[in-house]
């Protein structure tokens, strides 16, 4: 039984290891290696790619791309948890409707949604005109920031909900009652039990927003006008356009490295808190 | 046992279209261990939510040393539960859920530490402050439970089924433990179960419940030898029970027997439900000895004693509980004494 089992496993395995492990390689090989790629005798080791990812310009994006990442993800938080608070504790009947309502986006196309953001935004776009028509000042916020993190924050914001809501819903409600049976009033229910409870909620979204935004190039492309370009941008110009692959490839793995310091640490922060049991104070 | 600490005055309480406690009325006594007792479903849990504050009736007043407590929100009701599922904080050590109570009312550090400690002693838990609630057994999540409430000194707790997730052996270790600290630390217990043995064992008062009414308040002494009807007879223990017409005071007759019995102040011939338990049928082995004879169809070993189903000449079965086995065939007779017969008001057929 185990067996079969196992020989059921073989098909993933093979495709993981053509496309991901082979390609992961790769990416390491080019980026530690200088030269022509279309003649692989002309390669040959190189920290070049990575000498040039320290370049102030390059560690800008790096920085702009993580400051971006972090804001949108807070945002994403902010907004979320009560999101998920709210529909957790509504009735079950209508849960899913809710639920339904916020996932719906997310089976739309994301460029689609993007473009969609852009007609919204531009400077002679829906709102504009809307503003305009009843005398109000233009809203200018695209391309920019603003609007790239408009974006990230549109698009993400059920990866933050979802992991919340699902914790939050397991909460058992005697453990509520339990807390105000010992004499907590609302408040202290949230923060000296609900809240602790709902970290992996918390962990698991920051991680499902974060990663993604971190590496985004689509919204930032769109709704930024490449003015503050992101790390996701210069990996694809390297790639596609500049041919560089040797630079793209070390950012690449830059990112990498960084998405998994980052991860490390979210599994961590959960990991203590549930071995330490958050001590209520 | 003193004053009176809880009254219930005409509690109701409705699920939609469901009534699930209909108008009861209880006085409980300080100190006093009271068990409501009944099958899922008759109102027992609600009656008990409604007290911690976990339900608000729909109608009637609860009445706590003489305030009216249906405008006082759980948490500042000084009541305390141990739930059913037990409800521990999983994000907390056991140190730290047993001091829940006390950090919300901010007392002193040193303080908190002296009574958790008295808690983990009293509920012999000593050195188990800084474990995971996770890593406990059942019995000690469950006594973990107790002196998270317990600390908290109320006047009153509230205790949901607290032993039904634990096997025959614990729940009866624990069943005495909480019976011993009942007694030491003097409090009122209102305690929830469908266990009529556990309800017998332990309280002071039994309030027997079904369909959201109280059939009967009682010492267990009274529940058990005297049961008001039908269901708390049924309900509480093993029972023979008899439709008969009182002839007179002190005579019931049934079938082709006429006995003794000790109940009077009832009409001429009115109808009756009597109740015989079966351990108080005695067994003679001349059936002519007996007021009732009747063959032996059935021996059970019980342990303790022996069940036997005997069926008399009219046929009509009684179960009988004896200490010695007569065969499977043998003729008896039955005997039962004038004041081993309860004699009650017929109700509605079960």
């Amino acid at each position: 039984m185990k067996k079969t089992l196992r020989i059921l496993a073989y098909p993933y395995v093979v495709w993981m290891v053509i496309f991901i492990v082979v390609p992961l390689f790769l990416i390491l090989f080019y980026s530690f290696t200088k030269g022509d790629i279309h003649d692989i005798g002309s390669l040959e080791f190189s920290v070049e790619s990575y000498k040039k990812v320290a370049e102030p310009l390059y560690l800008k994006v790096i920085g702009d791309s993580f400051l971006l990442a972090f804001i949108s993800t807070a945002i994403c938080l902010v907004l979320g948890y009560p999101v998920a608070l709210i529909i957790a504790n509504t009735d079950q009947k209508y849960r899913s409707l809710l639920m339904m309502l916020f996932l719906v986006p997310i089976w739309m196309n994301f460029l689609l949604r993007t473009y969609a953001w852009m007609s919204l935004l531009s400077p002679n776009g829906l709102i504009n005109r809307f503003l305009t028509a009843i005398g109000l000042p233009r809203l200018e916020i695209m391309p920019g920031n603003a609007a790239v993190l408009l974006g990230m924050v549109y698009n993400f914001l059920p990866f933050m909900v979802l992991p919340i809501y699902t914790v939050l819903s397991k909460i058992d409600k005697q453990v509520l009652e339990a807390s105000s049976d010992l004499g907590g009033n609302k408040v202290v229910t949230f923060t000296r039990v609900i809240l602790p409870l709902s970290i992996p909620g918390v962990v698991s979204g920051i991680t499902m927003v974060f990663l993604p935004a971190v590496s985004t190039f689509v919204i930032s492309g769109l709704l930024g006008g490449g003015k503050t370009p992101l790390i996701g941008d210069m990996i694809e110009q390297q790639f596609l356009f500049a041919r560089n692959w040797h630079f793209g490839s070390s950012l690449s793995i830059i990112l990498m490295v960084m998405i998994l310091i980052s991860m490390a640490v979210m599994s961590r922060i959960d990991k203590n808190n549930q071995e330490e049991g958050g001590k209520a104070r | 046992m003193g004053r009176n600490i809880i009254e219930l005055k005409n509690l109701t309480k409705r699920f939609g279209d469901v009534t699930v406690v209909n108008n009861i009325n209880l006085t409980i006594k300080e100190n006093e261990f009271v068990t409501l007792l009944g099958p899922s479903g008759c109102g027992k849990t609600t009656t008990l939510r409604m007290i911690g504050g976990f339900e608000e009736p729909d109608e009637g007043q609860i009445f706590f040393e003489g305030k009216l407590l249906n405008p006082i929100p759980a948490y500042k009701r000084n009541i305390n539960t141990v739930f059913q599922r037990y409800a521990l904080f999983t994000h907390m050590n056991v140190f730290e859920n047993i001091a829940f109570g006390l950090r919300i009312k901010k007392i002193p550090k040193d303080e908190i530490e002296k009574r958790v400690k008295r808690m983990l002693k009293l509920v012999d838990l000593e050195g188990f402050e800084k474990r995971n609630v996770d890593s406990l057994s059942g019995g000690q999540q469950q006594r973990v439970a107790i002196a998270r409430a317990l600390v908290n000194e109320p006047k009153v707790l509230l205790l949901d089924e607290p032993l039904g997730a634990l096997d025959l052996k614990l729940r009866k270790e624990m069943q005495i433990e909480l019976l011993d600290m009942q007694r030491s630390i003097g409090i009122t217990f209102i305690y929830v179960t469908h266990d009529q043995e556990e309800a017998l064992t332990m309280s002071d008062t039994v309030v027997v419940m079904n369909n959201g009414v109280i059939q009967q308040v009682g010492t267990p002494q009274d529940i058990y030898n005297e049961p008001i009807n039908r269901f708390v007879a049924d309900f509480i223990g093993e029972s023979n029970i008899i439709e008969a017409v009182m002839l007179e005071d002190y005579k019931v007759a049934f079938d082709d027997v006429v006995l003794d019995c000790v109940d009077k102040g009832f009409a001429k011939n009115e109808p009756v439900d009597i109740v015989i338990r079966p351990e108080d049928i005695r067994i003679v082995t001349n059936p002519d000895e007996g007021m009732i004879k009747g063959t032996v169809k059935s021996v059970i070993f019980k342990g303790v004693h022996y069940e036997m189903m005997i069926e008399s000449d009219t046929g009509r079965e009684y179960m009988v509980h004896r200490t010695i086995a007569f065969p499977v065939g043998s003729y008896v007779g039955m005997n039962v004494q004038p004041f081993d017969i309860q004699v009650m008001k017929r109700g509605d057929p079960l």
